[in-house]
């Protein structure tokens, strides 16, 4: 009797799982929305903007998405979710408590019912409290119950990266940690452009995302912004400049470093072939390794720790597939094994000088 | 003359606490009256009612009957068990439990706000009928003075932040009793693990402006050595655990140092300070729960300023603010009027006093306001009145409100009020200079201290950028010695 009450009530739950499902398993629920590759006319806006716009595509095309986090409530400290508010109402943008195990955790929770849960995480160095909730449940929601429940609705935004005046924990990078784990995608834009297109992918992908904004880039990077809803391809990556002597990979901020160092190089006479990685997992090896058996060399750089960082994931990968084509070893320019340092900034970063060094070095190898 | 005698009487003098040594334990003013806590539990809602209703329509009455009569009626009804016995309770994992015939939840509240202890009025007159910890005059000036120089400090770093000379700053504008008085209670033994908006518990022990200054400007004398951001104050010779960002995680430290003086049988407490925003994260829960476990002497200082940047404590919790959670805890509390320089002094020494003698951990929230901006990263103006925050800033200060009493008793005057502001800004702009012209930490600091020796691979990597540094010397900055 009390059995058959408990499976009955177990079948009417299953219905939201099915919701679920029925949203975020057979692939992005917006196809319909075209996907750009060039996004060329729109005005020229700033990074914070551009996912400001895609912020409010996402919650117009789709009564079902939620925005919250601590602070957007107003706006947002780096101004993200200014007039979301406003436009949408309380009920579906909202301050969270200061709790980033509880943002993460609830997160889930709605993502698992079917909604589009958009989650802020104030600063990327804020984001271990809710390593737990997105390492063992997030990236493991729909493996572990053999896809009866997923939580594909799910998208953490995070801003990452060095500011100049940031120190400890308003710099770090964390990323690597992420791509350590099965389940979950990784994405790190470079530009307005991509980061509104990307960002609108990562919110309607059937899989957990954990979104990087190079918060360095939200007031300094402009650039035209279509204004209408598009998308970017997630798992892509993109040559954004061509060359013949060396491959340089990178993601987000650090492409603007890498790009200078490109040109620098020509001066030289070298030749770099530029790749921006965009999705770091399940990234695009396709991509890297047709550049890498062109060029037979290979550069990675990014601001984390050069100790685990994803350049030694690429580097280990590349070395793989295209041993006999590799006429040097892979360079790394990277941050430093320590924790990220205030008045030493500068001595931490993988500046352009340092990468053009390890160009060269790589070149004449 | 007369002023100062009645402060004196004002000030009654304390019962003898309870001794470690035993005897008749005496019940100390602060623990207020010795009668049980109210018991809760009033009608439930009638929403809640409806649906039981509903339900389950077996069971035969609800709270709304009278409790004497369910008492009676369950009594008969006792079930043959070897637990109970007649006394309808049973002694569960946790201790004995007794039974009622009503369905009973426990309300959400109290109903009423939990009361703040106060000692000063609004005039700085003390309120008749207070009872708070005496203080001579010698202490009564320095917490003043104190307060005064915070304030001056913050005004000066937070224009040097506007003028582009440091890169951050964030001041304690509007609590400057909370920091000044309850380091004021302390002693120099007990050790403090704060968050970012107490540096004037470090200003009492004796951190001097220069210090600050080093700090703030991340120079060759500053102690954490430029690596982290201003305001991210931190001194071992002063027991004050250094600054760091992420909220709340000082929290359980501080139940682990509070353990280790216990361990130690130090006659110190560990106090660590947190705002009303750090209360929701993990961190808080943990230590709270540990702490009471582990019979810690921490005190737990909430400074509830009403925002955790624009968050407004009423999307921060539904809870009676925070003291109040203590209880679920088994954590004795109070909540204290944190711009009443009195209040919040009595209030730390009887919790030090409690912490220590009885090995526990005590949670005081201290109500206030945040007068300044979040940080110099924010415009409080974008999401809070203007006039509430003048408000604050020049009808609630504490620093007026105290003096009045102050000078009240004839221990402060005008004249000494004019040299020692002048006195201060004379010696932070000083300072400021001097920290200003100092050079950075040299290089070779950027890889101390990730661990006690420099490993092998930081030691190639500082070989590395020096060779780089002497190629491109252009992209460092001249002022970090190579
Ligand atoms: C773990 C973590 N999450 C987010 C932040 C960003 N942050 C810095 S201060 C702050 C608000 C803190 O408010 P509260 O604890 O009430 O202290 P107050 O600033 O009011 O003194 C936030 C969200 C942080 N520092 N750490």
């Amino acid at each position: 009797m009390a059995a058959r009450a408990l499976r009955e009530a177990g079948r009417r739950r299953g219905w939201a799982a099915e919701v679920g499902r029925r949203c975020f398993s057979g692939g992005s629920a917006g196809t319909a929305v075209p996907e750009r590759k060039e996004g060329g006319g729109g005005k020229p806006v700033n990074l914070f903007t551009a996912v400001n716009q895609a912020l409010h595509i996402a919650l117009d095309t789709d009564p079902r998405a939620y925005v919250f986090g601590e602070d957007v409530g107003f706006g947002g400290v780096f101004r993200c979710t200014t007039g979301l508010a406003d436009r949408f109402g309380k009920n579906r943008v909202f301050n969270t408590p200061l709790c980033e195990q509880g943002i993460a955790g609830f997160a889930i929770g709605l993502a698992a019912m079917g909604n589009r849960a958009i989650a802020e995480i104030q600063f990327a160095d804020y984001i271990f409290p809710a390593f737990d909730q997105i390492v063992n449940e997030a990236a493991k929601f729909r493996y572990r119950s053999g896809n009866e429940f997923n939580c594909g609705g799910l998208t953490i935004r995070t801003p990452y990266g060095a500011v100049g005046h940031g120190g400890h924990y308003h710099s770090q990078s964390p990323e690597a940690f992420f791509c350590h784990v099965p389940g979950l995608k990784v994405i790190i834009p470079r530009s307005p452009r991509e980061a509104k297109g990307l960002l609108l992918a990562s919110i309607r992908d059937p899989n957990p995302v954990v979104f990087f904004e190079p918060k360095w880039l939200y007031r300094l990077s402009v650039e035209e912004v279509p204004e209408e809803d598009y998308m970017l391809p997630l798992s892509q990556a993109e040559v954004i400049r061509k060359g013949s002597d060396i491959t340089l990979i990178g993601w987000g901020a650090q492409l603007a470093v890498l790009k200078e160092a490109c040109e620098d190089a020509a001066k030289d006479g070298v030749s770099c072939e530029l790749i921006d990685l965009k999705t770091l997992i399940p990234w695009d090896k396709e991509t890297v390794e047709a550049s890498v058996k062109k060029t037979g060399k290979l550069l990675v750089s990014h601001e984390a720790p050069i100790t685990g960082g994803f350049g030694a994931e690429i580097a280990a990968s590349i070395a793989e597939r295209c041993f006999q084509r590799l006429e040097a070893p892979v360079a790394r320019v990277c941050g430093l094994d320590t924790p990220f340092p205030l008045v030493y900034e500068p001595f931490y970063m993988p500046t352009k000088n340092k990468v053009l060094d390890a160009i060269k070095a790589t070149v004449n190898y | 003359m007369a002023a100062m005698w009645l402060a004196r009487r004002a000030a009654r003098r304390l019962p003898p606490l309870l001794s470690r040594q035993g005897g008749e334990p005496t019940r100390p003013w602060f623990l207020g009256s010795t009668a049980p806590p109210p018991v809760l539990g009033s009608p439930p809602l009638p929403a809640v009612e409806r649906i039981f209703r509903r339900g389950f329509c077996s069971v035969r009455r609800f709270a709304g009957e009278s409790s004497a009569a369910a008492a009676a009626d369950a009594d008969e009804e006792e079930p043959e068990n070897g637990f109970a016995g007649g006394d309808q309770a049973i002694d569960f994992p946790g201790g004995k439990v007794s039974f009622m015939a009503e369905m009973n939840f426990l309300p959400e509240s109290h109903g009423e706000r939990i009361k703040c202890y106060r000692v000063l009025d609004d005039d700085g007159k003390t309120i008749s009928g207070s009872r708070f910890q005496e203080v001579s005059k010698e202490v009564a000036v320095k917490m003043y003075s104190e307060m005064v120089t915070l304030h001056i400090m913050d005004n000066i770093f937070y224009e040097a932040q506007r003028q582009g000379r440091i890169s951050f700053y964030l001041t304690s504008n509007g609590e400057e009793a909370i920091n000044i008085a309850s380091a004021a209670a302390l002693s120099i033994d007990d050790i403090v693990l704060p968050q970012y908006r107490e540096p004037g518990v470090l200003m009492w022990r004796g951190f001097t402006l220069q210090e600050f200054a080093n700090q703030c400007f991340g120079n060759n004398m500053d102690y954490g050595k430029g690596r982290q951001m201003p305001i991210h104050y931190g001194s071992n010779r002063l027991n004050y655990f250094t600054v760091s960002s992420p909220i709340a995680t000082q929290l359980p430290h501080a139940v682990g140092a509070a353990y280790s003086l216990k361990m130690d049988k130090k006659d110190a407490c560990a106090i660590t300070y947190f705002g009303d925003g750090g209360t929701s994260e993990g961190d808080f829960h943990a230590a709270l729960n540990f702490a009471a476990v582990m019979e810690a002497p921490v005190i737990f200082f909430c400074r509830n300023n009403g925002w955790a940047i624009s968050t407004p404590t009423t999307e921060q919790f539904r809870s009676d603010g925070v003291v109040i959670r203590g209880q679920a805890y088994g954590i004795r509390g109070i909540r204290v009027d944190g711009n009443d320089a009195l209040a919040v002094y009595s209030a730390v020494h009887a919790a030090r006093e409690m912490a220590i003698a009885e090995g526990r951990p005590i949670l005081v929230e201290a109500l206030t306001y945040r007068v300044g901006h979040h940080s110099t990263s924010d415009d409080s103006t974008k999401y809070r009145p203007v006039d509430e925050i003048e408000h604050w800033r020049t009808a609630r200060d504490p620093i007026s409100r105290y003096r009045k009493w102050v000078q009240g008793n004839d221990w402060w005057s005008d004249a000494e009020e004019s040299e020692l502001r002048s006195r201060v800004r004379k010696e932070l702009l000083q300072a400021i200079q001097v920290a200003e012209r100092m050079q950075k930490p040299p290089v070779a600091e950027l890889f101390t201290d990730v661990y006690d020796q420099v490993p092998s691979n930081l030691r190639e990597q500082e070989q590395l950028l020096r060779d780089t540094i002497m190629k491109h010397p252009a992209d460092y900055p001249t002022d970090v010695p190579v």
